[in-house]
């Protein structure tokens, strides 16, 4: 046992009493997502109001707080009023006064409530908001919540409060046991064992080590790292500050995406805050442990997200994966025993430390401990970000949280883990999703992007919009991603252009295999994975763009044929005026003609046909 | 008796042989201290083929050619680059699997697809690993599109030394690994990203407008055209086939010990009373020897070097008979251009000398006389372009040949090199001694100038000549304290650029110790330079290649360049004496500041 000069319950119970005073509390989402729709001029506006704080008669001071994502992005800008008990949805700036005034009078502005789109109710609450309501939020718990520029803020949450306990207990094997025993394996993709890549690390204990943390998402559409460090920096930077003692580092790196300007800003300020606190820094807490941490900003490659390649960015070379072995833990950045985690798994462990290993593995499934977080998009009703326990299944997230699919369309498949994941079709809509169940599925869970498609989504199409995406991100070093890839994009491209023989689906499920077997990294060996699952699933699909020259989902605009049915048409001449190629041709009166060779398929005639007589085959 | 006191000598750590076994295609195969898989499958007598991995430079894993598939103890298998994969006790070695074939001929065919295939006409054809292997894996369909005709890129030919054909390129990265990891240079690197990846200079540039030193290791290590020498044979068969020209020849140590790998000889084999038939057979009208000027060079740099070791200034003093390292010098550190020898090298002594005496001896014109020199370097090329050795307007060597070059011309003449009848070479300017021969091998400059040295400034016979601690081409830099007669004299030997970078930081920051520096950009000196036959296969060949030198060193009768008579008869008749007036005006040159516009600069 070590004695810590700083009593972090002392501290937790000055941050409360810090809120308290913080009066009438007016909680504005200040992440990406929010910002963008204008919660800063929100923030300002409310500021401005409030300064005349006489007209509320229980309080004496009014405070507007800037807070992280609240995962709800679509619905946004968020703002949550704690003692009204009201969530306030799609706030807009013209809307500040009319909420203010409500304020003043205790009155709710029904409009601004989120209406269920299956009920049509008016909802106060966040909590009985479905796409809440089903959610278990550990990691993301505090997102939203609390101010995340604060560090008081964080202290009142327990933060560093498991930092605190680790630097008493002075065990580091007893943290790496603990971990181990919580089930906690990496959410940045592969899913491996966190506590067991801690122990191969601190197993070369002794000189300089490091900790690494991948705070580099780049899957489309995927931004719960960024929830983490926009909401609740401190949380993350606790995480790797535990993970450091335990491996008996005394520097860590966060790698972020320059791409992410509002995280940096945050982790930056989080980072010299704490320092100031002797949360971080030297001799942290009296406890003797040392940790400098550092942001490294990354200029945007998405393969820097894998673990070698961000290394070698870290390190200042171009960012090119390394061959493994030796990994990491052995020999990592600048050649000594690195540990790199993902930021969401960081965040877990303050968790683990302090709700203990138990607590943790009570939730998910047999192989799959805890929670996960997904960023939920696509044809669902409600968008977002969404933590669930492991093992939920796909209804559960598309339907309950979901809330379905948009316009009453029908239910096709999701993408999920990105680039490097694979599709899941109604038959794997009750199976519970972990990181063995999704294997066998041929999907992964990857960093959790989830993608839903609806019936009128074609899947060659989505599998090409992938390949594309892997092919522009691909480092360019092996043969079998660079070029393999690029020929694999090539077919892809032929069969949405109805180009395409049957052969040439051969040649792409080999190519896909062989990528498969021989790329170097994880990137080129994952790139297949969404060409080789939609073609598991969906060949007919495949097989209608190459033999019926059909895009069955009615995407691909080569494969569009716009004709007038004669027998409607009444000759009124406004389809060939509006035809921006001149390809309709007809007298007054009389039926009109495309000319398919002219057509650029852009529907304009379509769209303004009076009779309906122009159609889509 | 006097002998050279060695004092001290850079240690050289032990290597660990603890011998473990694995299993290669069922046979149980030794390994100990190999740096990876394909080097242990190598030494076992079996071998993977592979374009990216290179003995001499770091592992990279990109060609995906050595695959090979992994058995562990506890059964798993995986398929690895066995060119990166640490060799590993128990482990099942599969080598030639189904799997593994396929992986390797879908990248032959993928690289196939986006390469320009005019095999016909490029400089590697028959020397070309994409070419080779897509023969041995059959491959004679190509399921890929082919490249579209607006990715082709303009080939680059700026450069007075090499080549660069990016529609060639197979994006190995071995030129971007020997420019850095052997010159400390980053002249070449990756840009851009996916298939858009390019290997090329600084922002782009023309090769011949960037920091290039033109040692030309690139090309040697690059397993396609993409990268070659300039090949100007068909204007020495212009000089040639000119009634009106004499042509004259001299070639570089080196060239004689490498010849003959191209005509099916071993490295190291001493060819040169065989080369000496050929140039007579394929037309030149005189052959000379380099290692004439070899041992001019040392008579001319011992003297400067004495004189600065008594003066104290200018010390260290470089060696400046390496166009890459003078050229890097005066891209990089202009400050410290004094320190350099202003020895011309052997080459650029050798030619002048030619053209002031050959129409004396030989009755010829000087306006009809043609130089030629066949050299071991690609950056020779460059060399003999620099103004400073241009007089009245025309070069003093007029063409620079490769190795590679001159073993193209003696095929095309049909020549059937192993049964050519030895010849002598043409007299004067032919002789030399064993220390003039010893230039090819890094280490040999230094020890041919000490052997000289000892004896001008203590007047007596050294006996034992040999200093075998500078010799050897593994290590890329050597430290030799000698002494002298009581005068301590540390020298260092180093090759590659980047050894000399830190030479050159250590007289920067205070702690240099030596009062001579031999540099040779090229790993093992001249007889791995850029231009001689391709050997990034097998790190042994520069050095059986070095030991063919230090052969006919210890087999000639005269070992001390000061003692050719040939060298004491041409001062006599012409140069005076060793840093006489008439040697400075042309032995000796002056350096160029070329920092404005480098890489440094910018």
């Amino acid at each position: 046992m070590t004695e810590l000069k700083i009593d972090i319950k002392q501290e937790q119970a000055r941050a409360l009493e810090d809120i308290k005073k913080q009066g009438f509390r007016i909680l504005v989402c200040a992440g990406t997502g929010c910002v963008a729709n204008g919660s800063l001029q929100i923030i300002d506006k409310f500021r401005e109001l409030g300064a005349d704080v006489a007209v509320m008669s229980d309080y004496d001071k009014l405070t507007v707080v800037p807070t992280g994502c609240h995962g709800f992005c679509e619905q946004g800008v968020l703002v949550v009023i704690p003692d009204m008990d009201v969530t306030y949805v799609k706030v807009r700036l013209d809307d500040v006064e009319e909420i203010y005034e409500g304020i003043k009078n205790n009155q709710i502005v029904e409009r601004l409530l989120y209406t269920d789109p299956h009920s049509n109710q008016k909802i106060h609450k966040s909590e009985e908001i479905n796409f809440y309501a089903k959610q278990t939020r550990t990691a993301l718990a505090n997102c939203g919540h609390i101010n995340a520029e604060s560090i008081d803020a964080a202290i009142s949450v327990h933060g560093y409060e498991a930092l605190a306990k680790v630097l008493e207990q002075n065990n580091p094997d007893a943290v790496i046991d603990e971990i181990e025993k919580s089930g906690l394996r990496g959410r940045g993709g592969g899913g491996f064992p966190t506590g067991k890549k801690w122990r191969f690390t601190a197993a070369n204990k002794g000189g300089k080590s490091y900790v690494v943390c991948n705070g580099d998402e780049g899957d489309p559409g995927a931004f719960m790292d960024r929830s983490v460090m926009e909401g609740d920096p401190h949380k993350l930077l606790e995480g790797i500050a535990i993970a450091a003692f335990a491996i008996g580092a005394d520097e860590a790196y966060i790698y972020v995406r320059a791409e992410y300007p509002l995280a940096i800003k945050r982790l930056r300020k989080a980072i010299s805050d704490a320092v100031e606190r002797n949360f971080l820094g030297q001799n942290i807490m009296g406890s003797g442990f040392n940790l400098d941490i550092h942001i490294k900003e990354g200029a945007g490659a998405f393969v820097c997200g894998e673990e070698t390649a961000l290394i070698a960015s870290i390190e200042g070379e171009r960012g090119m994966p390394r061959p493994k072995p030796p990994f990491p833990a052995n020999k990592g950045l600048f050649g000594r025993p690195t540990l790199i985690n993902n930021v969401e798994t960081l965040a877990n462990v303050p968790l683990i430390i302090l709700k203990g290993a138990d607590w943790f593995s009570s939730m998910g499934t047999e192989t799959s401990k805890g929670t996960k977080t997904f960023a939920l998009t696509g044809e669902v009703n409600n968008t977002g970000l969404i933590e669930v326990p492991m093992g939920t299944t796909l209804r559960q997230i598309v339907f309950d949280i979901g809330g379905g699919i948009r316009k009453g369309k029908k239910f096709k498949a999701v993408q999920i883990g990105g680039p490097s994941g694979g599709c899941l079709t109604e038959e794997h809509l009750d199976i519970p999703m972990d990181y063995d169940n999704l294997i066998k599925a041929g999907a992964m869970v990857g960093s959790g992007g989830l993608v839903v498609m609806a019936e009128d989504t074609c899947i060659v199409e989505v599998a090409r919009f992938f390949m594309n995406f892997t092919q522009n991100e691909s480092c360019g070093k092996c043969v079998p991603c660079r070029e393999g890839t690029k020929n694999m994009l090539k077919i892809l491209e032929k069969i949405v252009a109805g180009k395409a023989e049957m052969k040439d689906l051969d040649t792409l499920e080999e190519l896909a295999k062989t990528i498969k077997d021989g790329s170097l990294c994880g990137l080129g060996k994952t790139a297949p994975n969404p060409v080789l699952s939609t073609l598991k699933y969906f060949k007919d699909e495949y097989i209608a763009h190459i033999k019926d020259k059909k895009c069955p989902a009615g995407v691909c605009t080569a494969m569009k044929k716009i004709v007038i049915m004669e027998d409607l048409c009444k000759g009124c001449t406004k389809c060939a005026r509006n035809c921006p190629v001149d390809a309709i041709s007809g007298s007054v009166k009389q039926p009109h003609k495309i000319d398919q060779s002219k057509c650029i398929k852009c529907e304009a005639c379509l769209k303004n046909c009076p009779f309906k007589a122009i159609v889509l085959e | 008796m006097y002998r050279l006191g060695i004092l001290t000598q850079q240690y050289e750590g032990n290597i660990m042989t603890d011998k473990k076994t694995l299993i290669i295609e069922g046979k149980e195969v030794e390994f100990s201290n190999e740096a990876n898989l394909l080097e242990v499958i190598r030494k076992a007598g079996f071998n993977v083929p592979t374009f990216c991995y290179r003995p001499d430079l770091t592992s990279f894993g990109a060609c995906r050619m050595c695959v090979v598939e992994v058995e562990y103890p506890n059964g798993r298998t995986i398929i690895n680059s066995s060119c990166t994969m640490p060799p590993e006790a128990g482990i099942k070695v599969k080598i030639n699997t189904e799997r593994v074939r396929k992986i390797r001929k879908t990248v032959l065919e993928l690289l196939l697809a986006n390469h320009d295939r005019n095999c016909l006409t490029c400089e590697r054809s028959g020397n070309c690993e994409l070419q080779k292997y897509s023969q041995e894996y059959n491959v004679k369909e190509i399921r890929f599109s082919e490249k579209d005709i607006k990715d082709y890129l303009p080939v680059d030919e700026s450069s007075p030394s090499l080549v660069r054909d990016p529609n060639k390129c197979i994006l190995c990265g071995a030129c971007v690994r020997a420019c850095s990891e052997f010159q400390g240079h980053a002249v070449l690197g990756f840009a851009n990203r996916g298939s858009k990846t390019l290997v090329q200079p600084l922002n782009g540039r023309p090769l011949g407008q960037v920091d290039c030193v033109n040692c030309g290791q690139c090309a040697a290590v690059c397993p396609t055209g993409a990268l070659h020498i300039k090949n100007e044979t068909d204007f020495v068969w212009d000089e040639i086939n000119n009634p009106d020209k004499t042509v004259i020849v001299h070639m570089a140590p080196s060239v004689r010990v490498a010849l003959g790998e191209m005509f099916g000889l071993e490295p190291g084999v001493n060819t040169i009373k065989l080369i000496n038939a050929a140039l007579k057979k394929l037309g030149f009208n005189y052959v000379f020897d380099t290692n004439f000027a070899a041992d001019l060079t040392i008579v001319e740099e011992a003297t400067e070097f004495l004189e600065r070791l008594k003066s104290g200034q200018n010390l260290p003093l470089f060696t400046s008979c390496c166009p890459a390292w003078v050229k890097y010098l005066e891209d990089q550190h202009p400050d410290m251009l004094n320190h350099l020898s202003s020895c011309k090298s052997p080459m650029s002594m050798m030619s002048p000398v030619l053209v002031d005496l050959v129409p004396k001896y030989f009755n010829v014109e000087r306006d009809k006389l043609t130089v030629v020199a066949i050299m071991p370097c690609t950056a020779k090329k460059y060399e003999c372009k620099r103004p400073e050795f241009y007089r009245d307007g025309k070069p003093d060597t007029d063409y620079v040949l490769t190795t590679q070059e001159l073993g193209a011309m003696i095929k095309v003449a049909g020549i059937d090199f192993n049964k050519l009848e030895p010849e002598e070479n043409d007299s004067p300017f032919g002789e030399y001694t064993g220390a003039g021969t010893i230039f090819g091998a890094s280490g040999g400059v230094a020890e041919a100038a000490v052997r000289t040295a000892y004896e001008y400034a203590t007047g007596e016979v050294l006996n034992d000549v040999d200093i075998k601690q500078i010799r050897g081409t593994s290590n890329r830099s050597k430290t030799v304290e000698l002494d002298i007669k009581g005068t301590k004299v540390v020298v260092r030997v180093v090759s590659t650029l980047r050894e000399a970078e830190k030479a050159i930081q250590e007289i920067k920051n205070g702690t240099a110790n030596f009062q001579l520096l031999e540099v040779m950009a090229c790993p093992g000196g001249c007889i791995n330079g850029g231009g001689q036959p391709r050997s990034c296969d097998d790190s042994s060949i520069k050095g059986e290649r070095a030991q063919g030198l230090y052969k006919e060193d210890a087999e000639l009768p005269i070992r001390k360049s000061h003692m050719n008579p040939s060298i004491q008869k041409l001062y006599q008749e012409y140069l005076e004496h060793p840093g006489s007036h008439k040697s400075h005006e042309i032995l000796h040159t002056h350096y160029v500041n070329r920092f404005k516009g480098s890489y440094k600069d910018i």
